[in-house]
């Protein structure tokens, strides 16, 4: 079998393959031991340790999906108890949200290439680099242990006064977990932030930046502009759930609605936050794949700026039925219309970049092309909520749940992974088995839309969200729901096996196995600590592939400074 | 839901709410068509290895970019101003509505109506008359939604919200808890059965209500001694213990002690009753008990019913 | 010159890291604005929707003691600014001077405060722990938020006195870097939490 694969697919061998030369001299050669790497300032060692993290939280999140989606087959509560199951759909989301899908792109895959992206050394502070994953790993911990306690009941949107008065659950040190890890957050904001300010190698204007620092830059200024609203929200629940002052509790003289706005104004942003890394990373997907220049840089680096602005104006979209003036819902809903405008213009000027380009279909452009469709069908449901009366019937049912999956798993999971693949080679210094990366592209896309899709019908139709006790005329869409999530979950799984395999088998990759632009493709793969043997100069645009499709090989865009010069 | 797994449209709205997400729907899908289509067909015409012309490829367009951004918004305003319309009718219940009281609680639905019928869990209304449900929740957020009918509201504790209907059609439909609210939120349900006139005349008649909202109100009213301040006909009183009067108090500007002026709808009453020390009339001492931990929204929205009743001057 | 800090690799020069470390610190600080911008929010949903009630609650704030601290605050601003140019200049012993009359500065701060807390106390308008003179509801919750504002507020100022205190002891060297990196940002934190005390002053001594 192997046999047969290696001969179909040449970028695998049926031997070990041992280390090579570059690896051998790469970062990763830096110290074996665990302390090397606890104590590693280099972002790309940081990187690997949030890859580790964040896989990790993806399988406890994985795990109480598979719960849901388990409990849900039949409508009568089998296998979970009422408040069992409120506890997983809580740990679900609180874990998928924080500690999944706000660090993914970001810590993994926008702290390994920031640096190299822009032809610098280092990010601009790389100890508080270390320090934002020491933070998040001791957030990560506190969800651990708000497992151990009981679990949460309260879902990931602790809305008040059930969770400041009400809840029986470990609410407290949930909301620690939460808080904790939004340091971690501001920290790597910060980083990215004054990184891309001032770590530009000679040449590297912000006009030649690829998409992917863009994507990132906007998603470094919500980091740092929401996450500290949040970290104050959360402070005054906790001190209305311990002390009992009375902030969001009308029993005790407060405003339920006013911890509403607060956590919606930073949980808006925060949605962009997932999606924006993983547009970052459709641009650099699609220009590889079509090898050519992207349509309309400006108009797609521009509107990831424009997302992570108008992104804070909308929060009262998740409130048009929680009894806020209805003018204000107005003025969110026209607001909702406006954000969605640039993320029309990326989806549309990715599908012109496919124009007149010479496209190789493979696994990267698949999980990208999974992205655009995925997050095509989620970003017009969006618009659908923002129309009011829409928003009235659906909102709080599964047609919401599966609006934002379409996006954030759909979405930003697919370009996740995407991500993985295309820089595996740079990261690792081998090449997988592509064969299998489409294979589970599609199980990936398949599955997810089967997953999914019959939700929102199951919206439409009237099944609220949150629950778990069904009538049973419902059951035919949740049992296709939770098959697709079996198949979802095969996807999942297979490029776990199969990248790791590549350590071992997979050919040695070189420098530029892609034939892509960009810096981080001009240094050995993996790379060496220092990442570049001399500092890059830049004289060319982002993406300047040559005119006319393909030739032999790419010239990476810059020139290397010759000694002596 | 119908014949075709459509879901059941039990009022006028409904079927507008049907037709706007259809007509949305294809609008959304005329957007996106393009590129789903056009994808496919570069993914076929310029993969690698077909010879095609790939000179001259254009890296951006201005127009382009305007029109495609523009084009969609404008054509998304034009639903903008009809969904916004169709939301703000909503907010405003026609005057001659059926009004009914509701208190949620974890994890039931009481319904109270004016003539005194009080229900848990459903809710008899007539057909082809506006229905309005004053809503408040005696513990966490909850939300009443009712699928058939396409409305959904949120249900707070210290406030009242409200919604309303006009079903067009007889039936039973499906009420449900739309917000979070713990342990028991995915049963705590129930039915909005929707009867012709005559069968709602017979179910008030036997659903034995010996009194009305406001006779329970004022009953209430002596029982917990609030004519001791108040005097026996609500009139107010003078002398040692001045309390104001509430003869034709609903609807009235009230001034406060502090100089501002509320109106005295059911919002003021409720929190005067529950919280009185949050709002003090004009001339009067902050001396009168908190009920909160006495009265439950029930018997609040009792009280309110016979302090509303004595807005005629008359006592029911 | 007495550069003291030195070159970190991912940097060229020294004076892009320089300004990269000032930059970051503009950046953290405001984070920092936004955290107190939740609470200032909900400050002024409570005086939009109980303009009565929060007046009233405003008017029984010890305005004077309040006044004070904030030209307690201010002074103490200057003197730091004042650090900061001795420093720039060499003057690193002038610059302990100054640090430890803004350190004392700001313990005055403190101590205003905590005897304004235990007067609110002899009041009785403190929540939960002396709320005899207290009314339910609005002027509950305005109290509520003065103590949680005012107590994040003098966290900060505690962080701010730990910062300043480091420029004396472990990191006296920073006082003889004339290009002032270090002393530079503890300045900057100092002045954000003077700025957030005068937008805290008038929002919750002076409605009246």
């Amino acid at each position: 079998m192997t046999e047969a694969l290696s001969h179909m697919n040449p970028r695998m061998s049926q031997e070990a393959i041992p280390n090579t030369m570059e690896e051998r001299r790469s970062y990763l050669a830096e110290g074996h031991s665990l302390k090397s790497w606890l104590t590693t300032t280099d972002h790309k060692r940081i990187a690997i340790l949030y890859l580790l993290s964040i896989t990790f939280f993806f399988a406890c999140g994985g795990v109480a999906a598979a719960l849901i989606r388990l409990e849900l087959l039949t409508p009568a509560p089998d296998l979970l108890t009422n408040d069992g199951y409120n506890r997983a759909f809580s740990l679900h989301g609180i874990i998928m949200v924080w500690f999944f899908l706000i660090p993914s792109i970001p810590t993994v895959f926008g702290n390994f290439l920031l640096p190299l992206m822009i032809g610098a050394k280092d990010l601009a502070f790389p100890r508080l680099n270390l320090a934002s994953w020491y933070i998040f790993m001791i957030g990560g911990l506190a969800t651990l242990a708000t497992v151990v306690l009981g679990g949460v009941d309260t879902g990931w949107t602790f809305y008040t006064p059930f969770s400041s008065t009400y809840s029986n659950g470990a609410v407290f040190m949930a909301i620690t977990a939460v808080f904790i890890s939004g340091f971690s957050s501001i920290l790597t904001g910060i980083n990215f932030i004054v990184t891309v300010h001032k770590l530009r190698c000679p040449g590297m204007t912000w006009g030649r930046l690829p998409l992917f620092v863009w994507a990132h830059y906007a998603t470094a200024i919500i980091f740092v502009l929401a996450t500290p609203v949040l970290t104050v929200t959360l402070v005054l629940v906790a001190l209305e759930r311990v002390v009992g002052i009375g902030i969001f509790d009308p029993k005790l003289g407060g405003d339920p609605l006013l911890f509403q706005h607060l956590f919606w104004f930073y949980s808006h942003p925060a949605v962009y936050i997932m999606v924006l890394p993983a547009m970052g990373v459709v641009s650099e997907l699609i220009t590889n794949a079509a090898h050519k220049q992207i349509f309309g840089y400006w108009f797609v680096a521009g509107s990831a700026i424009a997302i992570a602005v108008i992104g804070f104006m909308v929060w009262g979209h998740h409130m048009f039925v929680s009894g806020q003036s209805p003018y204000a819902s107005a003025i969110f809903s026209f607001l909702s219309i406006v954000v969605a405008v640039p993320s029309a213009i990326k989806v549309y000027n990715w599908t012109a970049t496919l124009h007149k380009g010479d496209i190789v279909i493979d696994g990267p452009l698949l999980y990208a092309l999974g992205f655009i469709g995925l997050f095509t069908v989620g970003g017009l449901t969006g618009l659908m909520l923002t129309m009011l009366p829409i928003d009235v019937h659906v909102t709080d049912t599964y047609f919401v749940v599966a609006h934002f999956h379409f996006i954030m798993v759909g979405g930003s999971v697919s370009a996740f992974f995407g991500a993985l693949h295309f820089w595996w080679p740079k990261i690792t210094g081998r090449l997988y088995n592509d064969l299998w990366a489409r294979i589970s592209a599609m199980l990936i896309f398949l599955g997810f839309v089967a997953t999914f899709g019959p939700q929102f019908v199951l919206g439409y139709e009237g099944m609220p969200r949150r629950y778990h006790i069904y009538p049973a005329v419902f059951q035919p869409l949740n049992v296709m729901s939770s098959v697709g999530a079996l198949v979802l979950a095969v996807g999942y799984l297979f490029p776990v096996l199969y990248l790791l395999r590549s350590l071992r088998y997979g050919k040695p990759a070189g420098p530029n196995p892609w034939g892509a632009t960009g810096l981080e493709w001009t240094t050995p793969s993996p790379p060496p600590k220092d990442n570049f043997e001399t500092v890059p100069v830049v004289d060319k645009q982002a993406y300047c592939y040559p005119v006319g499709g393909r030739d032999e090989q790419s010239r990476p865009r810059t020139q290397k400074a010759k000694a002596g010069e | 839901m119908n014949a075709y797994g459509w879901p059941t449209q039990a009022s006028r709205y409904a079927q507008h709410v049907d037709w706007l997400i259809g007509g949305f729907g294809l609008l959304v899908v005329a957007l996106a068509a393009p590129v789903f289509i056009l994808s496919a067909i570069y993914l076929v015409r310029f993969r690698h290895g077909r010879k095609v012309d790939r000179s001259d490829a254009e890296r951006g367009s201005v127009l382009l970019e305007t029109s495609w951004a523009l084009i969609p918004f404008l054509l998304v305003i034009g639903f903008y101003v009809v969904s916004t319309r169709m939301f703000l009718d909503q907010q405003s219940p026609p005057d001659h509505a059926l009004t009914i009281n509701v208190v949620a609680k974890q994890w039931m639905w009481k319904f109270q109506h004016a003539g005194g019928q009080a229900e848990i869990n459903e809710l008899h209304v007539p057909v082809g008359r506006p229905i309005r449900l004053v809503m408040t929740s005696q513990d966490v957020i909850h939300s009443l939604y009712l699928p058939a009918l396409r409305i959904k509201q949120d249900v707070l504790p210290g406030r009242y919200t409200q919604e309303w209907f006009d079903a067009d059609k007889t039936g039973t439909f499906a009420i449900r808890c739309a917000e979070y609210c713990g342990t028991d939120h995915s049963v705590m349900g129930g039915q909005v059965i929707v009867q012709t006139p005559v069968d709602f005349a017979r179910w008030q008649a036997q659903a034995g209500a010996d009194k009305s909202l406001a006779q329970r109100g004022h009953e209430l009213f002596d029982r917990l001694g609030c004519a001791g301040c108040h005097g026996a006909n609500a009139q107010g009183q003078e002398g040692a213990v001045r309390a104001p009067p509430l003869v034709g108090l609903y609807g009235r500007p009230v001034p406060l002690a502090d100089g501002s002026i509320v109106t005295g709808d059911d919002q003021y009453i409720h929190d005067s009753i529950m919280l009185p020390n949050k709002q003090i009339a004009a001339g009067y001492k902050p001396i009168m008990p908190p009920f909160g931990n006495v009265l439950n929204e029930q018997q609040v929205a009792q009280l309110e019913a016979f302090i509303r009743s004595l807005g005629a001057g008359e006592d029911k | 010159m007495n550069e003291v800090r030195r070159l970190q690799p991912q940097f060229p020069t020294l004076a892009r890291q320089r300004d990269a470390d000032h930059f970051g610190m503009l950046i953290f600080l405001s984070t920092e604005v936004l955290i107190f911008g939740g609470i200032f929010a909900a400050l002024f949903v409570l005086r939009a929707q109980h303009s009565a009630e929060y007046a009233r609650s405003s008017t029984q704030m010890h305005y004077w003691l309040g006044g004070i601290n904030t030209a307690v605050l201010l002074t103490s601003s200057a003197v730091v600014a004042l650090m900061v140019e001795a420093v720039k200049a060499g003057a690193a012993r002038l610059a302990k001077w100054l640090i430890l009359g803004a350190i004392a500065l700001g313990l005055a701060f403190v101590a205003i405060k905590f005897t304004e807390y235990a007067l609110e106390y002899r009041d009785g308008v403190v929540p939960l722990l002396s709320p005899a003179h207290l009314h339910a509801g609005p002027d509950t919750l305005f109290m509520d938020l003065y103590f949680v504002a005012t107590g994040l507020h003098a966290l900060h100022v505690f962080g701010g006195l730990t910062l300043l205190g480091s420029l004396i002891w472990p990191f006296g060297r920073a006082r003889r870097d004339t290009s002032a990196v270090f002393a530079g940002n503890a300045a900057l934190y100092w002045h954000l939490v003077d700025v957030i005390w005068i937008f805290l002053y008038p929002t919750l001594y002076l409605a009246r």
